[in-house]
């Protein structure tokens, strides 16, 4: 018997608002699912899809990035590039083949401790629902196949 | 080779109760790289500090991870720390495993496994972390204070009293905000005005102080230390160096009706007018909305009046650009709409009053001289009811939140109305009362003892008018019956809000705000009067419901920051900023489109003749603030930004 699927979710998020509504969550004592691991970087703007493929390729089931409401980044405008750069990447994602359920994009301010907490847990459901990513593995395994030949 | 130091911080019992540090510290003791791995209680103590820096000399550290709390909360404590012992600052990661890991998980394996990845992970970052050097940036020790109420003026007058240039912008015609409306101030009744209004001339008088009145902030642009404003000045129709404030134009204008916006209506004013008699700067405002000539093209009573010709109707509004080193916001409030309450019948009957109305009939300088009189028919009310908590504490309207001051001004009200209306009778329908705060409670205690007001615990359901009276409807709680009084004028102690553009102007500034429109300090206990944006200050009541002691208080406080920020001449600043590898840049100019701070500039590659070779990006370290967006912007990966640099966060991401 294999051990049950713990759904992995990788959030990359900025610092001056989503991971600050990460800390209020922790400092107002939400509960929520243990399985995301926060990735801190100082602005969406900074967030590369290669951050997203590579957080797949490790095994990530689900990837989040967050940051500032629009109008509110922080550094003016980081996120409304990020936002234009997920517009893109999203074409890129359906060409690849990987499923667009498999990385979320949202906004949670500094004071939305509570908004957070509830969006992991729901992510974590709905991931749980859509069962481990394995497409990359998959993938590794037919190129080392190959690579035989 | 990489000799990373681990500290595992139990956080007393914060980290240790759901996370199995030992468990943590083994793990990480195998981590490669990882040269030693302890755990204590409370590593942000000074024994706990002591560890760090006696572990950093003894095993000759190139990296430190502390498993904690926040980097939010104590990264500039163990970069100290780091610094003390001889490691560069940057060197240091904290790992967050207390406000994103034992305090939101309750199932001990979990979170002690996800610690491990979280640690780990930073461990991986730090390998790769490079030795940075703080930037200096100078300094404009000029401060921009926004709002003229006493707030602001506490802060300018503190400000230019140790000898820094202050411009103090107010967006009414007058300095003097919402304070220079009261009648007599709680707890001590002195008079508002006589405690205002020679500060509002100290402000004006002083050579280190712009006053700035009728304009407004429209742009801020910079970051600490450097900022850019525009501040459009509003066409006041009045030369400001020539009119003397004699008040000829006042007394001529033929449009004399209009209500009058500093009385809340009980009053009128002229077109061409002054807020109040003791206006600062005492120079009248032409209202063109309202003024005959501008309507008409007909008039000018006004000018032929003024003997000196200051009136100038061709006067244009203007944008004036000026350099700061540091904001303070001090926007303050407004009252909430009232007409929420349809079944306090505000609005429709007269003599339903808000606190502020009742602030102006009790004022000397108020439309009824200081008498108290009702609205509809300039009688003396027998029978006042004051309702409190008309607003505030009430999710269903929108306010959850107490607005602090009104317990305390619905006492005086009482007081003030029992001292110019012997035999009089006011009741008072209350939630709680909140009376802390020096000689507060002592205050309500007198109005109950001494003036006796008469306060009935509950809630009024409606206000209804029968024979002529104001029948207020409600229930006594504490008898647990309900009453009716028959009222002659109804008070509502009505909640104090954000202004109506709260949120577009901290938008405009780069500041949060709450859900409400109030504006967000750093932190709530430790960094009360500064904000997340870094050389912009609040005080007053644009941050929360204040009263005037507090408003002051923290207007000082907020004065006090930016003189610290002013005693040097150059700023130390984060280097966390973007660097470009000139070998490797193919000069597309991505970068510079995507950068907002307009930080990246062209710059010429040459051989050692002088002959072009090519153009590549190149980073100014003092505009740009470390966002990153050039970054991932990059097509030939040829920018990188300190401290979160590809490898790291890629080796953070390989190690999760």
């Amino acid at each position: 018997m294999s051990e049950p699927f713990e759904p992995k979710i990788v959030a990359f998020v900025c610092t001056y608002c989503t991971y600050a509504g990460a800390d209020l969550a922790g400092t107002s004592r939400l509960k929520y699912a243990p399985n995301v691991r926060i990735v801190r970087l100082p602005c969406t703007g900074r967030i590369s899809p290669m951050f997203i493929l590579k957080a797949l390729q490790k095994g990530a089931d689900t990837v989040l990035v967050s940051g500032c409401h629009p109008g509110d980044c922080h550094f003016t405008a980081g996120n409304y590039h990020a936002r234009r750069r997920w517009t893109v990447f999203r074409a890129l994602l359906a060409f690849t083949g990987i499923p667009e359920e498999r990385i979320r994009f949202s906004w949670v301010s500094a004071a939305e401790g509570a908004k957070f907490a509830e969006m992991i847990n729901e992510i974590t459901e709905q991931t749980r629902k859509l069962g481990p990513f394995t497409q990359y593995q998959e993938l590794q395994k037919v190129i080392e196949t190959q690579s035989t030949y | 080779m990489a000799k990373i130091g681990v500290f595992v911080c139990h956080c007393g019992e914060n980290i240790a109760s759901m996370v199995d540090t030992g468990t943590l510290v083994k793990a990480m003791s195998d981590h490669p790289g990882v040269a030693i791995c302890n755990e204590y209680k409370y590593f942000c103590s000074d024994p706990g500090q002591e560890t760090v820096k006696r572990a950093i000399r003894e095993h000759n550290l190139t990296g430190v991870v502390v498993a904690a709390c926040s980097p939010r909360m104590h990264e500039t404590t163990f970069r100290k720390a780091c610094a003390e012992a001889g490691l560069n600052p940057y060197m240091l990661e904290l790992a967050n495993i207390r406000e994103q890991c034992s305090w939101v998980h309750s199932e001990k394996n979990q979170a002690t496994s996800k610690a491990i990845e979280i640690t780990r992970s930073l461990v991986e970052k730090v390998k790769r972390n490079n030795e940075l050097k703080p930037i200096s940036v100078p300094v404009t020790r000029r401060a921009l204070v926004i709002g003229g109420g006493i707030a602001g003026i506490q802060a300018a007058l503190d400000i230019a009293g140790a000898g820094r240039e202050v411009v103090l912008v107010e967006r009414e015609p007058s300095i003097g905000g919402h304070m220079s409306q009261l009648s007599e101030t709680f707890p001590t009744l002195d008079c508002s005005q006589c405690i205002l209004t020679p500060r509002m001339v100290e402000a004006i008088q002083h050579p280190k102080i712009t006053v700035m009145t009728y304009s407004e902030v429209e742009e801020v642009e910079g970051y600490i230390g450097n900022f850019t404003a525009k501040i459009r000045k509003k066409a006041r129709y009045v030369d400001m160096s020539k009119c003397t404030g004699c008040g000829d134009c006042i007394q001529k204008c033929p449009v004399k009706k209009i209500p009058s916006e500093f009385e809340c209506g009980l009053g009128k004013r002229t077109a061409i007018y002054t807020p109040f008699a003791q206006a600062v700067p005492n120079v009248p405002v032409i209202d063109k909305s309202r003024c005959t000539y501008f309507k008409n093209g007909k008039c000018k009573i006004c000018e032929k009046s003024c003997q000196i010709d200051a009136i100038d109707f061709e006067q244009q509004e203007s944008v004036e650009t000026f350099e700061f080193g540091a904001i303070v916001v001090a926007t303050g409030f407004q009252i909430q709409d009232t007409s929420v309450y349809g079944e306090y019948g505000y609005g429709k009957y007269k003599d339903v009053i808000t606190g502020l109305h009742f602030e102006r009939l009790a004022s000397a300088s108020g439309p009824t001289a200081g008498k108290i009189q009702r609205p509809s028919d300039g009688k003396e009310p027998e029978t006042v009811v004051f309702i409190q908590c008309a607003g505030s504490r009430d999710p269903s309207k929108g306010v959850k939140y107490c607005s602090k001051i009104c317990c305390m001004y619905t006492a005086k009200h009482a007081m003030l109305y029992t001292h110019k209306h012997h035999g009089s009778n006011s009741k008072i329908f209350y939630m709680d009362i909140r009376a802390a705060g020096k000689g507060y409670d002592e205050f309500t205690r007198r109005a109950i003892e001494e003036d006796g007001a008469d306060y009935l615990r509950g809630r009024v359901s409606k206000v209804f008018e029968e024979n002529g009276k104001l029948i207020v409807r409600g229930v006594d709680t504490l008898l647990g019956k309900p009453v009716e009084v028959a009222a002659d004028m109804v008070v509502l102690a009505t909640a104090m809000t954000p202004q109506p553009d709260a949120k577009q102007f901290a938008k405009r500034i780069g500041i949060g705000y709450d859900e409400y429109g109030f504006y967000n300090e750093a932190h709530l206990k430790l960094r009360p009067v500064e904000t997340a944006k870094a050389g912009i200050y609040l005080c007053g009541a644009c941050q929360s419901p204040k009263d005037i002691p507090d408003s002051v208080a923290q207007a000082s406080a907020a004065a006090a920051k930016v003189l610290g920020l002013f005693s040097r001449e150059q700023l130390e600043r984060e280097p966390v900023v973007a660097a470009v590898g000139e070998t490797t840049c193919a000069g597309c100019w991505g970068c510079v489109y995507a950068c907002p701070y307009n930080a990246i500039e062209k710059k010429d590659i040459t051989d050692r003749n002088g002959n072009l070779i090519k153009q590549v990006a190149s980073v100014n370290p003092g505009l740009c603030q470390g966002c990153g967006t050039c970054v991932t912007f990059c097509r030939s990966n040829s920018i990188d930004l300190a401290g979160f640099t590809e490898k790291q966060i890629f080796a953070e991401v390989m190690a999760l």
